[in-house]
Parts: C-alpha cells; sequence; structure tokens
C-alpha cells in the first residue's frame, strides 16, 4: 500500500474513534433535548467542569484517577439537575428562544467563573497512554479508550431508554407530554431524571476528553459548537440521528484535516453542515 | 358503594370557566354516561376528575377519599385510569411499549405480566401488532391500545372519552361492544360520548351536560324517553 | 476637551452599540442570529487582509467586503427564509456560520497570522497624525465624531425600518408566519432585507472595529463567542426598543471597567462572571431588557395618575 493511502486509513480510523466520542457528547444533548425540549447552550461548558473535577480531583487532591473521574460523573450530574431546577425551569413555559439563550447566559457565566477559579493556564491530567501500533498506523490508546467506553456508555443508555419503565417514559414524554400524568409519570420528576443524566454524561464526556486534551475555561467552545451542528444535524432529540451524524462529522474533521488542515476539516464538516439544512432541514433522522 | 362523587365542581381555562358547579356520582360496578353537544365541558370534566386540570371550587371523592391533596400523576394510583380524547397514544412507541407505559406506577408494574395477558386476550388484534409503532395502527385498533393501556394500570374505574370519535360505522359497533364487555368484567366506568343513541344502550345511567352544566340526569330509560333528548339529540 | 480614556470609552460604547444595534434589527423580529461574528470578522479581515497584501485603501477594502458580507448573507439568508428555518434551527445554522469564519481566518494563517491575530501596516508615517486614505487616525476624537455618525446611522435605520411597511409585515410574521403568508407578504423577501441591512451594518462595524484598534484577532472580531456578545448585549440592554443596545453596550463596558477599577486586574474575569449571572436573571426576569424594563416601568408609572383603573388593571409584566 502507498504511504499516502495508510495515511488516510489512518485517518478514517481516527476519524471512527472520534465518532464514537462525539456520537457520546451529541447523546446528552439529545436527550436533554428530547426530553425538555430545550437545547443546553452551555453543555460543553459543564463537560468543562468535570474537566477540572477530574484534573483537581486527581492532581491536586490525589484522588485515583478512576475515583476522580467517578465523582466528576457525580458533580456534572448535580450541576445538570441545578441548571434544570433554577435556570430552565423558570423558562419552561417561556419563548423557545429565551430558553435558548438562558442557557447561553450560563455558558458565559460558566466560563468567566471557571477563569475567575482556576485562571486562563492549559491544564494537564499529566497521564499518557501509549499510543498504538498497527502496521505502520498508530493511534492513541487514549483515543481508543474513550471510543470503547463511548460505545459501552451508548450501548449502556440505549438498553436503559428501552428496556426500563423510566427510559420508556423518557422516550414517551417527547411525543406527548401533557398526558404524561395519566400514565401516572410526573413529568417533572422526568425532567430532573434526564437533566441528571444528562449532566452524568456529559461527565462521562469530561473523563474522555481530559485523557486527551488539556482543560482551560474556553475549552468548551473548541467542541460544544459541534456537538450541537451533529444533534441538528441527526435531527434534534432524535439519538440515533445524532449516532449517524457524528461518525459523518468525524470523517469530514479527520479525512479534511488529513487532506489539507486541521481547521480546513472543520470548516469542511460546518460547510457540510449548513448544506445539509438546506437539503433536509429536520435532520438526518428529524421530525419537524 | 360510591366510587366516585363529584360535588358542585366548578373549572375552567385560565380565565374561562368551563363547567359550573357540576355534581356527579358513580356507583361501583356502574357504567355512566355523560351526553352533551360539542363544547359542552366534557373533556374538561374528565380531566378534572384525573386532575390535569384542577378545580377552583367543590370537592372530588374516590372511594370516599378526596382527590384535592393528590397530585395528577398520583391520581392513577388511586384506580382511576383515563383514556383520553383522541387515544393521545405514544405513535412512536411500539404497541407493547405502550402498554408498558400504562404499567408505569410501581405497584402496577409487578403485575405487568399477568395484565399484559389479560389486554392480549381482550384484545387479540394488539397482541398481533405488539411491535409495530402504534402511531401505524388503524383508528379502531388505536382505540383498543389506549383502552388497553388503560386498563395496564388495575383501574377500578375508567373514564372514556369519545372512544368512538372518528371510526367507521363497522368499527364504532365494535367499541361498543368491547365497551360493554368491559363492565361486564367489573370495571366502574364513565364514558363520555357523542354518539348517544349507541351510548345509552350501554349504560345505566346518563348526565346530560351543556354548556358547563348538568341539565338532566336519570337511567337509560328515562333518556331515550325524553322529549328533549329525543328532538336535540336524536333527531327525532 | 475630555481625556483620551473617556473618550476611548465613549468610542467603545458608540461602536458597540452600533453593532449591537443592528444585530437586534434582526433579533426583535424573532430573527435571533448567532453568526453575526462571521459579518464582523468579514469586514474587519477583509479590509486589513487587501490593505497589508495588496495595497488596497481601506475605502476601497470597505466595500468589497460589504460585497462579501452582502454575498455571505443571502447565501445564508435565502435558503434559511425559503425553507423556514426559524427559532432554534435558525440561531444553530448561524452558530455554524460564525464558527466557519473563525476558523478560515485561523486556517489561512500563512495570510492571516492565525489565532495571533494581525496588524494592518501603518499609514501613519513621519508623526503625522491622520491618513484619510488609509483610514488611519491616532487622534481619538476623529473616531469618535466617525463613530457617532454610523451610530446615528444606525438608530436613522432603525427608524426607517420601523416606518416602513416591512416593519408591519415583519411583525406580522414573528407573530403569525402562517397569517402574514397568507395575506399575501412576501415572507422570505422580508426577512432576506432585514438581513441583509443587518449583515451589512455589522460588517461595517468590523471596518471600523479593525481600524479603531489598529488590530483584528479571529477570536474578538468572529466565531460564537463574538456572536453570543452581540445577542447578549442587545438582549441586557433590551432589543425590542431603539436606544436598547445602546444601553446594553454602555451597561456591559462600564460594568467591566468599574470592577477594573473597584479590583485592579486581580479578579479578570469578575466582570464575565457577573455579567453571566446577570443574563441569566435578565432573560428569565425582564426579557426585555434594562431600557425595555425601565420605559415599561415608567409608562406604568405616568399611566397611573391619569387612568388609575385601566392601569392597574393591566398586567404589568
Ligand atoms: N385548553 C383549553 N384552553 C381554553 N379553553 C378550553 C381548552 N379546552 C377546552 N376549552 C373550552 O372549554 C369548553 C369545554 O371544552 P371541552 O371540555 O373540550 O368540551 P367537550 O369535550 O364537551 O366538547 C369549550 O368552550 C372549549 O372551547
Ligand atoms: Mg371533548
Amino acid at each position: 500500500m502507498e504511504v499516502f493511502d495508510i495515511f488516510l486509513l489512518e485517518a478514517i480510523l481516527n476519524g471512527l474513534l472520534l465518532g464514537g466520542l462525539l456520537a457520546l457528547l451529541s447523546l446528552g444533548l439529545n436527550l436533554i433535548f428530547g426530553v425538555i425540549d430545550v437545547v443546553w447552550i452551555c453543555y460543553a461548558e459543564l463537560i468543562m467542569c468535570g474537566m477540572y473535577a477530574v484534573y483537581y480531583l486527581h492532581v491536586q487532591y490525589h484522588w485515583p484517577l478512576l475515583a476522580a473521574m467517578a465523582a466528576a460523573v457525580v458533580i456534572v450530574a448535580v450541576l445538570g439537575v441545578i441548571l434544570h431546577q433554577f435556570v430552565i425551569r423558570p423558562v419552561l413555559g417561556a419563548e423557545p428562544i429565551n430558553q435558548l439563550l438562558v442557557t447561553g447566559g450560563v455558558l458565559f457565566f460558566l466560563q468567566a467563573a471557571a477563569t475567575l477559579a482556576f485562571g486562563i493556564e492549559f491544564r494537564n491530567l499529566g497521564v499518557t497512554l501509549p499510543s498504538i501500533r498497527l502496521g505502520e498506523m498508530s493511534f492513541s490508546a487514549a483515543r481508543l479508550v474513550a471510543f470503547c467506553v463511548a460505545l459501552a456508555g451508548m450501548l449502556g443508555m440505549y438498553l436503559f431508554l428501552s428496556r426500563s419503565y423510566l427510559g420508556t417514559a423518557i422516550r414517551a414524554i417527547s411525543q406527548d407530554r401533557a398526558i404524561m400524568p395519566l400514565m401516572g409519570v410526573s413529568p417533572a420528576r422526568i425532567f430532573v431524571l434526564a437533566s441528571a443524566l444528562g449532566g452524568a454524561l456529559a461527565g462521562l464526556g469530561a473523563c474522555l476528553l481530559v485523557l486527551q486534551y488539556d482543560v482551560h475555561p474556553a475549552i468548551g467552545l473548541s467542541f460544544g459548537p459541534i456537538t450541537f451542528l451533529i444533534c441538528v444535524m441527526g435531527g434534534l432529540g432524535s439519538m440515533a440521528g445524532g449516532f449517524i451524524a457524528a461518525f459523518v462529522f468525524a470523517q469530514f474533521i479527520s479525512v479534511g484535516g488529513f487532506l489539507f488542515h486541521l481547521e480546513w476539516g472543520y470548516v469542511l464538516a460546518f460547510a457540510f453542515f449548513i448544506a445539509m439544512m438546506f437539503w433536509r432541514p429536520q435532520g438526518i433522522l428529524g421530525r419537524r | 358503594m360510591q366510587m366516585l362523587s363529584l360535588t358542585k365542581v366548578c373549572a375552567g381555562y385560565s380565565g374561562f370557566q368551563a363547567l359550573f358547579e357540576v355534581s356527579v356520582e358513580v356507583e361501583a360496578g356502574e357504567a355512566v354516561a355523560v351526553i352533551g353537544p360539542n363544547g359542552a365541558g366534557k373533556t374538561t370534566l374528565l380531566r378534572v376528575i384525573s386532575k390535569l386540570i384542577g378545580a377552583t371550587s367543590g370537592e372530588i371523592r374516590m372511594e370516599g377519599a378526596s382527590l384535592a391533596r393528590v397530585p395528577a400523576h398520583e391520581v392513577v394510583s388511586r384506580g382511576i385510569a383515563h383514556v383520553p380524547e383522541n387515544r393521545r397514544l405514544f405513535p412512536r412507541l411500539t404497541v407493547e411499549e405502550n402498554l408498558r407505559m400504562g404499567a408505569f406506577p410501581r405497584a402496577a408494574r409487578k403485575r405487568y405480566g399477568e395484565r399484559l395477558e389479560f389486554v392480549y386476550g381482550l384484545f387479540p388484534r394488539l397482541e398481533e401488532r405488539r411491535g409495530q409503532p402504534a402511531g401505524t395502527l388503524s383508528g379502531g385498533e388505536q382505540q383498543m391500545c389506549a383502552i388497553g393501556r388503560a386498563l395496564m394500570s388495575g383501574p377500578k374505574l375508567l373514564l372514556l372519552d369519545e372512544p368512538s370519535a372518528g371510526l367507521a360505522p363497522v368499527v364504532v359497533q365494535a367499541i361498543f361492544d368491547l365497551v360493554r364487555r368491559i363492565c361486564a368484567q367489573g370495571y366502574t366506568v364513565l364514558i363520555v360520548e357523542q354518539n348517544i343513541r349507541q351510548v345509552l344502550k350501554v349504560v345505566g345511567r346518563a348526565y346530560l351536560l351543556e354548556a358547563g352544566r348538568i341539565r338532566l340526569a336519570g337511567n337509560s330509560r328515562e333518556f331515550l324517553d325524553s322529549q328533549e333528548i329525543r328532538k336535540t339529540y336524536l333527531g327525532l | 476637551m475630555i481625556g483620551n480614556y473617556p473618550l476611548h470609552l465613549m468610542i467603545l460604547v458608540l461602536l458597540w452599540g452600533y453593532i449591537y444595534t443592528s444585530w437586534s434589527l434582526m433579533g426583535r423580529l424573532g430573527l435571533v442570529s448567532f453568526g453575526h461574528g462571521a459579518f464582523m470578522g468579514i469586514g474587519a479581515y477583509t479590509v486589513v487582509m487587501l490593505w497589508n497584501h495588496f495595497g488596497w485603501s481601506p475605502w476601497a477594502g470597505a466595500l468589497a467586503a460589504l460585497a462579501f458580507a452582502a454575498a455571505v448573507a443571502i447565501l445564508i439568508g435565502y435558503p434559511c427564509f425559503r425553507f423556514r428555518i426559524v427559532g432554534h434551527y435558525f440561531a444553530l445554522v448561524t452558530l455554524a456560520l460564525s464558527e466557519v469564519a473563525r476558523l478560515v481566518i485561523v486556517a489561512l494563517r500563512d495570510q492571516t497570522g492565525g489565532s495571533l491575530g494581525a496588524t494592518p501596516n501603518s499609514a501613519l508615517h513621519g508623526g503625522a497624525t491622520a491618513a484619510p486614505g488609509a483610514l488611519q487616525f491616532s487622534d481619538k476624537q476623529v473616531w469618535f465624531w466617525i463613530v457617532l455618525a454610523f451610530w446615528l446611522a444606525g438608530l436613522w435605520v432603525w427608524r426607517a425600518v420601523d416606518r416602513s411597511m416591512a416593519r408591519l409585515a415583519l411583525q406580522a410574521i414573528s407573530e403569525e408566519e402562517e397569517a402574514a403568508a397568507s395575506i399575501g407578504i412576501h415572507v422570505a423577501r422580508a426577512k432576506l432585507r432585514i438581513t441583509l441591512i443587518s449583515a451589512l451594518m455589522t460588517c461595517a462595524g468590523g471596518v471600523l472595529y479593525a481600524q479603531y484598534q489598529l488590530y483584528v484577532n479571529p477570536d474578538t472580531v468572529s466565531g460564537i463567542g463574538i456572536s453570543l456578545q452581540m445577542v447578549f448585549g442587545a438582549i441586557a440592554g433590551g432589543m425590542f426598543v431603539m436606544l436598547g443596545p445602546t444601553v446594553g453596550a454602555a451597561f456591559t463596558l462600564l460594568l467591566a471597567e468599574g470592577l477594573r477599577l473597584a479590583f485592579g486586574n486581580r479578579y479578570p474575569a469578575l466582570d464575565s462572571t457577573l455579567y453571566g449571572a446577570m443574563l441569566v436573571l435578565f432573560i428569565i426576569y425582564m426579557p426585555k431588557g434594562i431600557l425595555g424594563a425601565a420605559l415599561e416601568a415608567l409608562r406604568a408609572r405616568t399611566a397611573r395618575p391619569i387612568a388609575p383603573r385601566k392601569s392597574s388593571g393591566m398586567p404589568s409584566a
């Protein structure tokens, strides 16, 4: 095989690994949107909080890495609930655009508060996982781990949503919110549950990201937009659509980045998104 | 024994009163109809019983216990299952998942298997289509699924809101047969209908609701004989 | 004659006030764009790049930038309005646009300097304080008058839009899309016209910003960061009243400067933290913004003595 082809293949496989991670990130956002009908614009900032949690617990307080990660998942889940109770709940009856904007305000707040609390330094977990060689190609073990954990997380979520009573209620509430009480379901409680789950998924994403990237207050901006766009392209609220879109986007980024340059990969992905919106405004699997 | 009683219940929607001092009683084991023209407040009456909307005054009692402090999502655990107007299935959940939603209350989950069997026994068609999204069912099948979903909670009292609406005449017949069978099973039923002639054959008693007020109450024989009902609602 | 520092603040308030006003032209009609950073970035980078690499005067560069921004606005706006991409979806599509702009600037780092930013080559040789051909002035007074003129022009456009039929039509659109369409208003075209005006004004704001600061950076003139800044500045002040966006600009700037004076640089992000918290509270409790809420309170107060019954019977929110 020619060298070019080998690297292209490596880029495609790396794109696949990235796709898994992006799919996990978009899953939480889609879950929230599907259930509560709001977009958490500050989703990536919750992830940032989770990354800081892992960093501080592990590096400053010397917790074992896995314990720090478990704690981060719980912390971000709690943040999700707080976000819902104090920010989303008061605007549930307001115009949809206000619901979008209010979480944008939270984005601003979290970013600034992180700068205030942690400074603008890039912080590194200091954990380096080896890279894995496969013939002439090499892959970072951190990515492979992230991919596997993301898939496991999504599988777990899938089983929960399809098998359990609460999971079924979560899917049902997006289809007809008004009659949920007739089923004995309290929508308010399902909202809290979904917010906690969405937060926990953000926390899990944080654990996987902090293995690969430095954390700093603005890190949310580097993968927040891509996460929304994946959700929109998949069809807001459609978890399966988001899953597909994540892998499509990841290929654009990875292969586009390989053929041209990293930013061009992103530019291609975003341009593709805009074109897709005109072709299928409701998203790949969306309904409107 | 008294199953359900409403005493001088008033209710409405922000700034609009839809029910005026409505009193209704349903005995255990009985089937009772509420009839009346469009917009009379029949759906509102059922909504206020299952607490989807609050009563502004008056009292609602289920088996003697007031529902005043019971939150909406706990009404079903008191034994009241409401089949809403237009069926309101979850269209993208499968038939069986819709039925599972009916068994959401903790006490109902324990008896899920046995009730599922019972519902499938009552509606073999649903079992054939258990894995199909509910939105793809025919109108009659959807109504069966909606009733089945309500039965999954193991209710004592079944509230049915226009189960025959929008169905083909043959199917309407099937639905009324079904309601009769359900009554025969010992369920207490409060049914709202526009299809007055048919429903009066199924129930023992009825109320006439007009513009949010009870105008007439009596057994179905009296209703069928009433000049007013015959002229206005049966076109005789 | 006032000092340089207050003058600088006034210039910034007027400049951002003008930009927020441009954004609000769309925002108040329900077209919430998260993509105006793209237009500002186009304005700022086109003039600087044409000047630095091709020696184009910023006057010519500005024309090129406006043409470019118009093309982008139509390219995005037309399909959006044609296919009725509204609300969340419009916001998120335009968000993608502002990221595209930022990433393209970064990706063209050989020309643009990437995320380090770029400085226009100076035209102020040998102690000159003004180079009108290069749109460079070291005297802040000149900038004050330029920016004031643009700000006034922005308010004039606001009024003109208010007065034209287009506004009535657009209000009908934002309230009841179907109804407006059925009474024969060409929805897509009306929206597109407003988008074009708003985008061109924002682009001009980008040109002014670049020439005033004599420095451009992808993060401060494009991307979601700046797009959100516009959205929130306008919301904080009140995007439904003419001076609201300007009040928002003044508010955010004074908050930042006031805290800086009070605490020095000890807490670098304190102002944004407070600002973020306030934004959340504003959107929840005061969605009409500072000026919007103040005017409403004032109206309620002045109305009371004249018609006490009526005003007490009116909902206050
Ligand atoms: N969600 C609602 N908001 C406001 N008014 C309503 C609502 N639902 C019903 N109404 C009004 O309440 C009255 C009774 O409605 P409803 O109970 O649905 O009548 P019925 O079921 O007898 O046709 C009608 O005048 C109707 O317009
Ligand atoms: Mg009705």
